[in-house]
């Protein structure tokens, strides 16, 4: 008990530690600059404790339940033996694969859903919008962007194609999709791209990269499996777009079917 | 009234995290087919995480948010460009070049690029590389909020500014070293941590509010996008730099 006591005090001190730059900018620019008392101090303060707790025991939780299993499978998953691929084979198919596949997009998607970033920007334009865009319905569709980039992400280490090809695709689909694109969704679309990478999907996710780059033959893991998180960022942008794209063109459809 | 609220968000929480369970749970029973290692942890670790979620929610819009939208208020207020570009600059930069994430991939990168043979080997040049690395990715962090902020201010649309990053990319990958790719195009997504997320939102948000003639729907998002596309364009220059 004592030795779990002292672990979490560790992880809540380094979560100050993390924070405190934040929190200097913070109080300096308030007393020096605005110079203008802060409503309500007293709930702030509780506030910002609740937010240092919570991501305190946020992280301590899932070092305990998930990272350690979800590495584990990240881990199991690509080894040979499981994929029933002979080592000594130079070209194997990447069909073969397919389990990586399905894992990659059940896990981007999951952890997307649970990204306490993604929540945040989710609450933020439900309130903005007046509940014309639902927290639930941003970020599903940010999921599902996740889930195909990572998948797509995890082809790519497996096929050995050059990373900045998917990239500058990626960024081609999105620019054309801008221009089409209802005005009042682009900065949602762009943002929810940056959030969906953070506490929990990092970790899992460079488990995965590294374990498959150093399973396929003729990857190299340092040069090979870096490159999941870039399409984590870049497939949910198309992701946001494409939703807004067909709610309005739905509503198109349903206004000019009426007589 | 409030642990009313407390319990539903505990639920909320609860839900929330269930999938990532489902797919854990089911791999491994199901296509691995070996027994969950540690089951007592799994379960414990779990209601910390619900509890730790729940929380965070509750000091969001108790704290994070008023703090951001309330800074943003001032600001505009006061009327002083300089100093809300500062302030842009630097919870930008703040922010940044303490992220565990971002000390993480630095350190990959600087082992990486000893490897290649791009710097001299040994443990000096690498912690130098590193640290280069960081201020860098942290400088470009603050220079997006700053801009982003100036963006928002003058009513610029969000997409040329975008577009422009996106073809700064295209245009620099084919002269960055192979192996610095890879890194700045994932830099990009490790610059934005919990905390600075709903700070850096609210401030745009507030201040799009406070701005006549802006539409905070419109105008407010975009500050985090332009924090995940200027690292990757830095970071590749960075790499020819050196």
């Amino acid at each position: 008990m004592s030795g779990w006591l002292s672990q979490f005090a560790g992880v809540l001190l380094e979560t100050c530690r993390d924070i405190l730059p934040i929190a200097a900018i913070i109080v300096g620019f308030q007393l020096l600059v605005i110079r203008k008392p802060v409503a309500h101090p007293k709930k702030m303060l509780i506030g910002f404790i609740y937010v240092l707790l919570g991501i305190a025991f946020f992280l301590e939780g899932l070092d305990m339940a998930l990272f350690p299993l979800g590495t584990l499978m990240a881990n199991q998953l690509t080894t040979p033996e499981f994929l029933g691929i002979d080592p000594a084979q130079q070209n194997v198919a990447w069909q073969a694969y397919y389990w990586v596949y399905i894992f990659a997009a059940s896990i981007g998607f999951a952890t997307t859903l649970a990204e306490p970033s993604l929540l945040a920007v989710a609450m933020k334009a439900e309130q903005i919008s007046g509940g014309a865009i639902r927290a639930w319905g941003l970020r599903f569709a940010v999921s599902i962007g996740v889930a195909f980039g990572i998948a797509l992400g995890a082809y790519r280490i497996v096929t050995g194609t050059e990373l900045y090809y998917f990239i500058i695709a990626g960024y081609i689909i999105v620019i054309v999709q801008t221009l089409f694109s209802p005005k009042l969704i682009i900065g949602l679309a762009y943002d929810s791209g940056g959030v969906t990478t953070s506490t929990v999907t990092v970790p899992l996710v460079t488990a995965l990269g590294l374990g498959l780059a150093s399973t396929v033959p003729g990857r190299n893991p340092l040069l090979d499996g870096f490159g999941l998180i870039a399409f984590a960022s870049l497939c949910p942008i198309i992701a946001v777009l494409g939703y807004a794209q067909i709610a309005q063109w739905l509503n198109k459809h349903s206004l000019s079917s009426k007589p | 009234m409030i642990k009313n609220a407390f319990v539903k968000q505990l639920f909320n929480s609860f839900l929330d995290l269930a999938p990532i369970l489902a797919v854990v749970l089911v791999f491994q029973v199901l296509v691995i087919r070996q027994p969950i290692p540690d089951v007592g942890n799994l379960i414990v670790g779990t209601l910390f995480v619900v509890l730790g979620l729940t929380l965070f929610i509750q000091g969001l819009e108790q704290s994070l948010f008023p703090i951001g939208e309330s800074m943003a208020y001032a600001f505009a207020s006061k009327g002083s460009l300089f100093w809300l570009l500062t302030f842009a600059f630097c919870l930008g930069f703040g922010t940044t070049v303490a992220e565990p994430a971002l000390i993480a991939v630095a350190q990959e990168a600087a082992n990486i690029a000893s490897k290649a043979g791009i710097i001299e080997p040994g443990d000096e040049a690498i912690t130098s590389y590193a640290l280069g690395l960081r201020l860098t990715v942290a400088l470009s962090v603050g220079f997006a909020i700053l801009v982003g902020v100036l963006r928002i201010i003058r009513g610029w649309p969000l997409y040329y500014l975008i577009i422009a990053g996106y073809c700064g990319v295209i245009v620099l990958t084919p002269f960055a070293p192979p192996e610095i790719i890879g890194i700045a195009y994932d830099s990009g997504g490790v610059t934005t941590s919990t905390i600075t997320v709903p700070l850096v939102t609210a401030l745009g948000v507030g201040l799009a509010t406070a701005i006549k003639g802006r539409n905070p729907m419109t105008d407010g998002f975009g500050l985090i996008a332009f924090a995940s596309l200027t690292p990757i364009v830095f970071v590749m220059a960075y790499g020819m730099l050196i």
